[in-house]
């Protein structure tokens, strides 16, 4: 007969002291059999690139930027990487509402020493890793195609950091609180207009003022307008607010998110 | 182990559970000793599951005192998580894994070594006897190959005290004595069991002590022969009728008996000597379709306490 009780002797359990890292080590285990998937939110950005900075932008000319004059691929690059990141933190979260929802992954978590803040917060430097990858890909990419002016690009990738960590806190914050997959299709209603008009394509002031207020409001034009500062070399203090809106966004969403897996699975 | 100078591992006064208006758990009281085997035992909805949820801190307590290992799930749920193997009455395992994974990620989850967790998840897989599905992916697994991997991952941080809510419901006869009887091995090897069921004959099996609920309350607590003693007769005797089913059992089974129970598909007649009143139903000129002798068994204490039976 095996004997089974009383086996581990000194290996007494312990807490976790960042819980959130057994959720990556989680996510790892899944991913190192499908990491093919990881590769398409490589590709859609790239493809923008080509059609919009290359394709496009042979027609369009160069785009003034705080007076000075860019090449429209240079211009268009950095806000392609700042969504690279975003939609890298963001496609994630909808995995956690599977989890959340159907796969009781963290039921079956909360039962061990395991709360529900370090589940938030695994979950959170997951998506940021996802992030990262797609966005440092494609950061190669633009660099090896010329498009980054200044050594100021360097600190693209950090950058991206701040982007996919403000998307993935408030990507996951928002995924607790749908109820089915028709839910996604109002992500779908907000990602497309943040993607579209803060600043990715042309430059903010296009926009009369009344609607700049209103972009300057949105996430994503913080983290296009912290890339495109850094990889154009144009860089002021704005990206320190750039950079405080972000993280906010990020802590505040992952504070939710904690709050709200406790209340919906531990009742 | 860590001594408890003989205070009980789980005590609970006063334990109330509602969810909203609904009272799912309704004041009750119980205690539990290191080594025992002790059941819940109780119909849908009695509020087995809100209990064994509250013990495992996965449930806050809404009134009344519960400790565990002498500490208060409100504060210490972390601590006692880590003490505890939890077999959930719906299995949670991670389907994205494969059979071995969702034990070593589990033990992760405890603070255990990876190192340590490969030799670990090998044993526990050759307990359960799932060594050959060690590489498969958890989906395709049998019900009851499902339920014994969650009882082997429920083992992997060496639990002190084990909650199994349901831990056979939905296995074919054989699944379930393969389950009974690891958890027997493990109560003999001094591992505290605290089980729920709807089926008497496990609570029988593998109980010390247990306790009837129904509707959020105890309404009985001992051994399983203790309870058959005081609640029901040592035999019964069950009568089936065609159609010619008599009205009044009074007029027939007055003097013979101690009790009549009359359900909708048989009668139940209680008494110590089956033999004799069957025998004296036939001179008194009764004749059902069928006759059965039998051993009064949980059920009956069941029924008695509540007037319905445990599976509806
Ligand atoms: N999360 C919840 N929200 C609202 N009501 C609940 C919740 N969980 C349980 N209940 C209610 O509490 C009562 C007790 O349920 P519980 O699951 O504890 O019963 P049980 O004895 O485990 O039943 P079963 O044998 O069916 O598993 C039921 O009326 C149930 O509907
Ligand atoms: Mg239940």
């Amino acid at each position: 007969m095996v004997e089974i009780a009383a086996r581990l002797g000194g290996l007494a359990p312990t807490q976790p002291r960042i819980g959130g890292l057994l959720i990556v080590e989680r996510n790892v285990m899944v991913y190192r059999r499908t990491w093919m998937i990881l590769f398409s939110g490589f590709f859609e950005p790239l493809f923008y690139l080509l059609a919009f900075g290359i394709g496009l932008g042979a027609y369009v000319g160069p785009v003034t930027l705080d007076g000075e004059s860019l090449d429209y691929a240079v211009f268009v690059a950095p806000g392609l990487l700042a969504v690279s990141a975003m939609n890298g933190a963001f496609y994630d979260a909808t995995n956690v509402f599977w989890k959340l929802r159907y796969g009781k992954v963290y039921d079956a978590m909360l039962s061990t020493p395991v709360a529900p803040k370090d589940v938030a917060v695994g979950e959170t430097l997951w998506a940021v890793v996802r992030a990262l990858l797609y966005s440092a890909a494609f950061l190669t990419v633009i660099g090896a195609m010329g498009l980054i002016e200044s050594w100021w690009g360097l600190l693209a990738l950090p950058a991206c950091f701040v982007i996919g960590f403000g998307f993935a806190g408030a990507g996951i914050a928002a995924v607790t609180w749908m109820r089915t997959w028709k839910d996604f299709e109002f992500t779908t209603l907000v990602m497309l207009p943040l993607f579209l008009f803060s600043a990715t394509f042309y430059p903010i002031t296009v926009y009369p003022e009344a609607l700049q207020w209103i972009v300057q409001a949105l996430p994503l034009y913080h983290g296009v307008s912290l890339v495109r500062a850094l990889t154009t070399g144009a860089v002021s203090a704005t990206q320190l607010l750039n950079v405080a809106y972000l993280l906010l966004m990020g802590f505040v969403g992952t504070g939710i998110a904690g709050r709200r897996i406790d209340r919906l699975l531990l009742k | 182990m860590a001594g408890d100078n003989g205070q009980p591992l789980i005590h609970a006064r006063g334990l109330v559970k509602r969810f909203g208006e609904l009272v799912a758990v309704d004041a009750i009281d119980f205690d539990l000793q290191r080594g025992e085997a002790f059941g819940f035992l109780g119909p849908n909805g009695a509020g087995k599951t809100s209990t064994m949820r509250m013990i495992g801190c996965v449930s806050p307590v809404t009134e009344g005192t519960l400790r565990v290992f002498g500490l208060d799930p409100a504060h210490d749920g972390v601590k006692i998580r880590a003490r505890l193997g939890v077999v959930p009455q719906l299995d949670t395992l991670d389907m994205e894994l494969t059979v071995r994974e969702n034990l070593v990620i589990y033990g992760r989850y405890f603070g255990l070594p990876r190192r340590e967790l490969g030799t670990r998840a090998d044993e526990l897989l050759e307990f359960v006897e799932l060594t050959e599905r060690a590489n498969d992916k958890v989906e395709p697994l049998s019900g009851g190959m499902k339920r014994r991997l969650t009882i082997a991952r429920s083992l992997v941080n060496d639990p002190e005290v084990m909650l199994l809510d349901e831990p056979t419901t939905g296995l074919d006869p054989q699944a379930r004595h393969v389950v009974w009887d690891r958890l027997y091995r493990l109560k003999r090897q001094g591992v505290t069991l605290l089980l729920t069921t709807h089926y008497m004959d496990e609570a029988e099996q593998l109980c010390d002590r247990l306790v009837v609920m129904d509707k959020g309350r105890i309404v009985a607590e001992g051994s399983p022969r203790e309870l058959i003693e005081s609640y029901s007769t040592r035999e019964v005797v069950e009568l089936r009728f065609d159609d010619s089913r008599p009205e009044d059992f009074s007029y027939w089974t007055d003097g013979l008996v101690s009790r009549v129970e009359s359900l909708p598909d048989r009668v139940l007649l209680y008494t110590d000597d089956g033999d004799a009143a069957s025998h004296g139903l036939h001179e008194r000129g009764l004749v059902p379709e069928s006759v059965l002798v039998r051993r009064s068994t949980l059920e009956d204490v069941f029924l008695h306490l509540t007037g319905r039976s445990l599976i509806e």
